[in-house]
């Protein structure tokens, strides 16, 4: 008896749990205030994904209907109301989200969003849709550069993560050069005049003749650079 | 809708001199009003092969610098007579050439040719930066060899970084000229081949100018090779490349010399 009643009071325990809402407050007219979530959205699109929504009616006067109209619009822009405020209970169907209050205000710091755009605005790779001529350097320390053409004799690629070449490479290749030892270099024609990641590095006379003109990758194993053919 | 047309390579004596001349006198054989520039100042040869070094008077850096104006510097050739000369100086050196200068005078030509052919210098120093300075289409000269066809890698990379086309975000229109091509030493695999050097260069190709004597020939008595023998290897490829820069689609071939039979015979067994 004592063992089945605790395992009911356990199942009674309530935890709390606070979350940060949106809170939305109409203005009339509706259709104007419903055009301005329209464009956030399009500017971010998952703006509110997966954020509490609360709507806030004090600021304007709505029948019960205008209420449910609402509700349908903002659930057509994929918009979830979790509860509302600043009405009376009456105008509210069961159907609807409960009737809030006890909310208090907090600065809403639209971080997820903030930082996905940071992501994009620094790039972590780059791409050359044009061959590396003899005498050109392209130096990228943030990531990875990817060339679709060939590294001409006497040119230079320095990358801070792998360097991808869909061509011939005949010049020198410098991956990994801040210290990033997993950073690789491929590419479709051996020909390189220097090969190096993270500051171990083999020269064209290291480079096994049999590989000369295949396709290749180098990578370091432990401290010795590896080239071997690419399949 | 003038062009200006840079004949350039980086490498010096692969043909840039000759084939400047020789397409000049090419397209001005086909009715455009053309004026081949010599930017080699200090070391001019353009108005040697031309066969107007007698006739020198002004240059283009007295009308860089203003001391003479572009019609009393311009010398008519005198078989063709729409192919005009502007020579360069040879008294003084590159450092003359002055950006705002060459700008003025390129403008100047532009409006009164069909085409300016641009003879760049070698190297890849204020000459040769200042001939393709203002160019639209470049042919690039190459020897079927690694260090002729290497340095012309490195100028395209300067065609397409160091042009006002370049810098304004537009293209020069690219075109690799092989000159002194030897099919009989290429097949043997003592030159580079054709396709080797377009696979490095990755632009496409104007034509194939077979090593001939006619060249030697026709710049020692100052004249176009296209000129000189019209029905000789050399002239015609010239000829063919010219067409396919005005847009006309020609089959692309390496024209040979027209042997005899004994000719071909004596050179099998000397083989």
């Amino acid at each position: 008896m004592e063992a089945a009643a605790k395992v009911q009071r356990q199942m009674v325990r309530l935890r709390g749990r606070s979350y940060v809402a949106f809170v939305f407050v109409p203005t009339v007219p509706i259709q104007d205030w419903l055009q301005e979530i329209d464009t956030t959205i399009a500017r971010s699109p998952g703006f509110f994904a997966g954020r509490p929504v609360v709507i806030d009616l004090s600021s304007v006067d709505l029948s019960q209907s205008g209420i449910g109209h609402l509700l349908t619009s903002l659930q057509d822009r994929n918009i979830r109301v979790l509860g509302i405020e600043g009405v009376e209970e009456g105008r509210l169907t069961p159907m609807m989200p409960p009737l809030l209050s006890g909310g208090r205000s907090c600065v809403v710091e639209p971080s997820a969003p903030k930082k996905a755009e940071k992501v994009e605005a620094k790039a972590t790779s780059l791409l050359l849709e044009a061959p590396v001529r003899s005498g050109q350097t392209v130096i990228f320390p943030e990531g990875d550069v990817t060339i679709l053409g060939s590294v001409g004799s006497g040119a230079e690629v320095v990358a801070g993560g792998s360097i991808h070449i869909y061509g011939a490479l005949r010049g020198r290749a410098m991956a990994g050069v801040n210290g990033h030892t997993s950073a690789r270099i491929y590419c479709q024609k051996i020909e390189a005049e220097l090969l190096a990641i993270d500051g171990f590095y083999q020269t064209a006379d290291d480079i096994d003749a049999a590989l000369r003109g295949k396709p290749a990758q180098a990578w370091l194993q432990g401290n010795t650079m590896r080239i071997t053919a690419l399949n | 809708m003038a062009k200006v047309l840079v004949v350039t390579s980086g490498k010096g004596g692969v043909g840039k001199t000759t084939t400047t001349a020789a397409l000049g006198a090419a397209l001005a054989q086909r009715g455009e009003k053309v004026v081949v520039v010599d930017f080699d100042v200090g070391l001019r040869n353009l108005d040697l092969v031309m066969g107007a070094e007698r006739r020198v008077v002004f240059d283009l850096i007295n009308v860089v610098q203003g001391v003479a104006k572009l019609p009393q510097a311009l010398i008519k050739d005198k078989r063709l007579e729409n192919l005009w000369l502007l020579p360069a100086s040879q008294t003084r050196d590159k450092d003359a050439l002055t950006e705002e200068g060459v700008g003025k005078v390129i403008d100047d030509l532009r409006s009164r040719f069909d085409w300016v052919i641009c003879d760049s210098p070698a190297g890849i120093e204020r000459g040769a930066s200042m001939a393709m300075r203002f160019a639209d289409e470049a042919v690039i000269v190459t020897n079927p060899e690694v260090s002729s066809v290497r340095d012309s890698d490195r100028i395209i990379g300067m065609l397409d970084s160091k042009t006002v086309r370049a810098e304004k975000g537009e293209r020069v229109e690219k075109h690799i000229l092989i000159t002194r091509y030897d099919p009989s030493r290429a097949a043997r695999g003592e030159m580079l081949t054709i396709e080797d050097i377009l696979e490095i260069l990755a632009t496409p190709l104007l034509g194939i100018i077979p090593e001939s004597q006619d060249v030697l020939r026709a710049s020692n008595v100052g004249t176009p090779v296209t000129l000189s023998n019209a029905e000789g290897a050399p002239a015609r490829a010239y000829i063919d490349a010219a067409r396919r820069l005005c847009g006309d689609t020609v089959p692309m071939q390496v024209p040979t010399e027209r042997k005899g039979f004994m000719d071909r015979l004596l050179r099998r067994r000397a083989a």
